[in-house]
């Protein structure tokens, strides 16, 4: 991956001056590389990793696996842009194995979950089946861990 | 904390002479202070990957308590021999040429003790490692120091060798990438090396254990050049790349009679390394590129930031191309670097080693070592440029 992408991929709030002097270039070539990103859509945005256990929130997460059934023009992808579309559906994956797609589905609580599954997933033209999964607890999120760090073991000054 | 004085008296007289680590000096007034970010620290702020860890605690739990072979486990030997074979450019027996040591320092002063005689004469570089002058001293040699600098990037040339060796140099000791001045040596300058080595019969001790941090060109081993091998001692360890100095880890490679007469050391001495971090540094060694690229690529970022901060600062600083040392020059602030340390450390609570602390040619300069954070890196350059323009 482009050293730029993976510096924003760690902290996209890095300041561009910087991501200019760790990376040896003028200041003005990184903010065309991430204009150009942004252009052309490679960067899609840029979002705060939240600690959501943290935070008391209306709020649960289901994990639904979905078989559906290739349609005869475009594949999985009509019916798997069609699922993510939903706003509750907050991100989609097209999966190898024993179902199709792996959904990350949010809502208020289960019953609003459910309602989502029941009358509106399931419904769906192309969806043969549905398995939902409630996640409890997170403990690591885009590679972040969500427990404190342990802190620096190290000696303050060594050889 | 001096022994009292008929105590001291009776203290072998060669350790008594030799002063403490400067850099044990300058860590005693540090500890004393409250949220200082540290430069200072000779050691990758990584955690040791965790599939190192992990297989650790496995090991434990199968039992890989026990005593090794004197050499090693042989698995790992033979991993070894892969390993420098690919990225040092040298080829070693598993069985004889091989030897795991507790750290690259273990290795060292086997080295330094199989070989001299009392009253041979080493060559080494300064500004060095902290440990060189005093593991010659310890193997009753005679340290002969041959002072790098700035104006060349702290290489080493022949020239420079020529006018320090004498008839009773036996040993020429190299570190490059080098700790504390982040010095490389490229191919063409080794070779001028390589060829007084091989003239003037000596036997060369090269510490590469910084060899996987190069941010600009490949690493060259001095054990690759033609006729070396014979003739040198390969150290390496698992401290800097894979981050494992608790780990104590180190090894060394050369021809199995200079091999065997260290083993012959550690055997009395050691015995062998610990078994659990042997087994580690198999797991290290079976993934090694993934885990030292990501690595290397920060601590080049965090180079790049440095280089770029002290030029707007107006501070000298070669470019530094291995290792993860800067060593800028301070000498225009017209204070010696340890006082330059110490204002520093007091004023904005900034931890530097000032360059004495690897030899007196280290005056005028202070190590800053980008092991530690980005964003510490940032917040202590920040620092640096309001304490400067106080000078």
């Amino acid at each position: 991956m482009d050293e730029l992408l993976s510096i924003l991929s760690t902290n996209a709030l890095e300041p561009r001056e910087n991501i200019a002097r760790m990376m040896a270039i003028p200041e003005a070539e990184v903010n065309a590389r991430i204009a150009e990103y942004e252009r052309t859509g490679v960067i899609r945005g840029y979002q705060a990793i939240l600690n959501e256990d943290q935070l008391d929130l209306d709020k649960v997460t289901a994990v639904i696996e979905v078989k559906v059934t290739p349609q005869r023009e475009g594949g999985f992808d009509t019916i798997a842009q069609r699922i993510s579309r939903f706003p509750e559906v907050r991100s989609a994956y097209l999966m190898s194995g024993a179902y199709d797609l792996l959904l990350f589905v949010e809502g208020r609580n289960l019953r609003e979950v459910a309602g989502f599954v029941t009358q509106r997933l399931s419904p769906l033209e192309g969806v043969i089946s549905t398995s939902t999964h409630f996640m409890l607890k997170t403990y690591k999120r885009f590679g972040v861990m969500m427990q404190q760090e342990d802190s620096d073991e190290r000696l303050t000054v060594s050889p | 904390m001096n022994a009292s004085p008929s105590l001291r008296n009776r203290l072998n007289q060669v350790v008594r002479d030799i002063p403490r680590s400067g850099i044990r000096d300058f860590f005693d007034i540090v500890t004393t202070m409250k949220d200082v970010i540290s430069l200072g620290i000779g050691e990758p702020d990584f955690d040791t990957p965790w599939h190192v860890r992990e297989s650790t605690v496995f090991a434990l739990e199968r039992g890989a308590t026990h005593y090794t072979s004197n050499l090693g486990y042989i698995e790992l030997r033979r991993a070894l021999s892969d390993y420098v074979a690919k990225t040092f450019g040298a080829t070693y027996r598993p069985d004889d040429e091989v030897l795991i040591t507790v750290g690259v320092s273990e290795a060292l002063d086997l080295a330094l003790r199989a070989l001299l005689n009392p009253g041979d004469d080493v060559l080494y570089h300064e500004p060095c490692y902290v440990s060189y002058r005093a593991t010659i001293l310890f193997a009753h040699g005679n340290p002969i120091v041959v002072e790098t600098n700035a104006r060349n990037g702290f290489r080493l040339t022949r020239a420079m060798l020529e006018e320090k060796v004498t008839p009773r140099t036996k040993v020429l000791m190299l570190n490059f990438p080098n700790n504390p001045t982040g010095a490389v040596m490229s191919r063409a300058d080794l070779e001028d090396i390589a060829a007084f080595a091989c003239e003037r019969d000596l036997i060369v001790i090269t510490d590469e254990i910084y060899g996987e941090l190069t941010y600009d060109t490949p690493h060259t081993s001095i054990v690759s050049l033609p006729g070396l091998r014979e003739r040198t001692i390969f150290l390496h360890g698992f401290s800097k790349a894979w981050a494992m100095t608790g780990f104590r880890l180190g090894y060394a490679c050369g021809p199995a009679e200079l091999i065997e007469a260290m083993m012959k050391i550690h055997q009395y001495t050691m015995l062998c390394a610990s078994s659990l971090s042997q087994k580690a540094a198999i797991e290290a060694l079976a993934r090694p590129a993934s885990d030292i690229k990501e690595m290397v690529d920060e601590y080049r970022r965090r180079r790049n930031y440095l280089a770029s901060a002290f030029a707007d600062m107006g501070i000298e600083c070669h470019r530094p191309l291995g290792a993860f040392y800067a060593f800028p020059s301070v000498a225009k602030f017209g204070m010696p670097a340890k006082e330059f340390a110490l204002k520093f450390l007091h004023e904005e609570k900034v931890a530097v080693v000032p360059g004495t602390a690897f030899g007196a040619c280290g005056e005028g300069f202070v190590r800053c070592a980008y092991a530690t954070s980005m964003d510490n890196i940032k917040e202590a350059m920040a620092r640096l440029a309001r304490f400067v323009k106080k000078l």
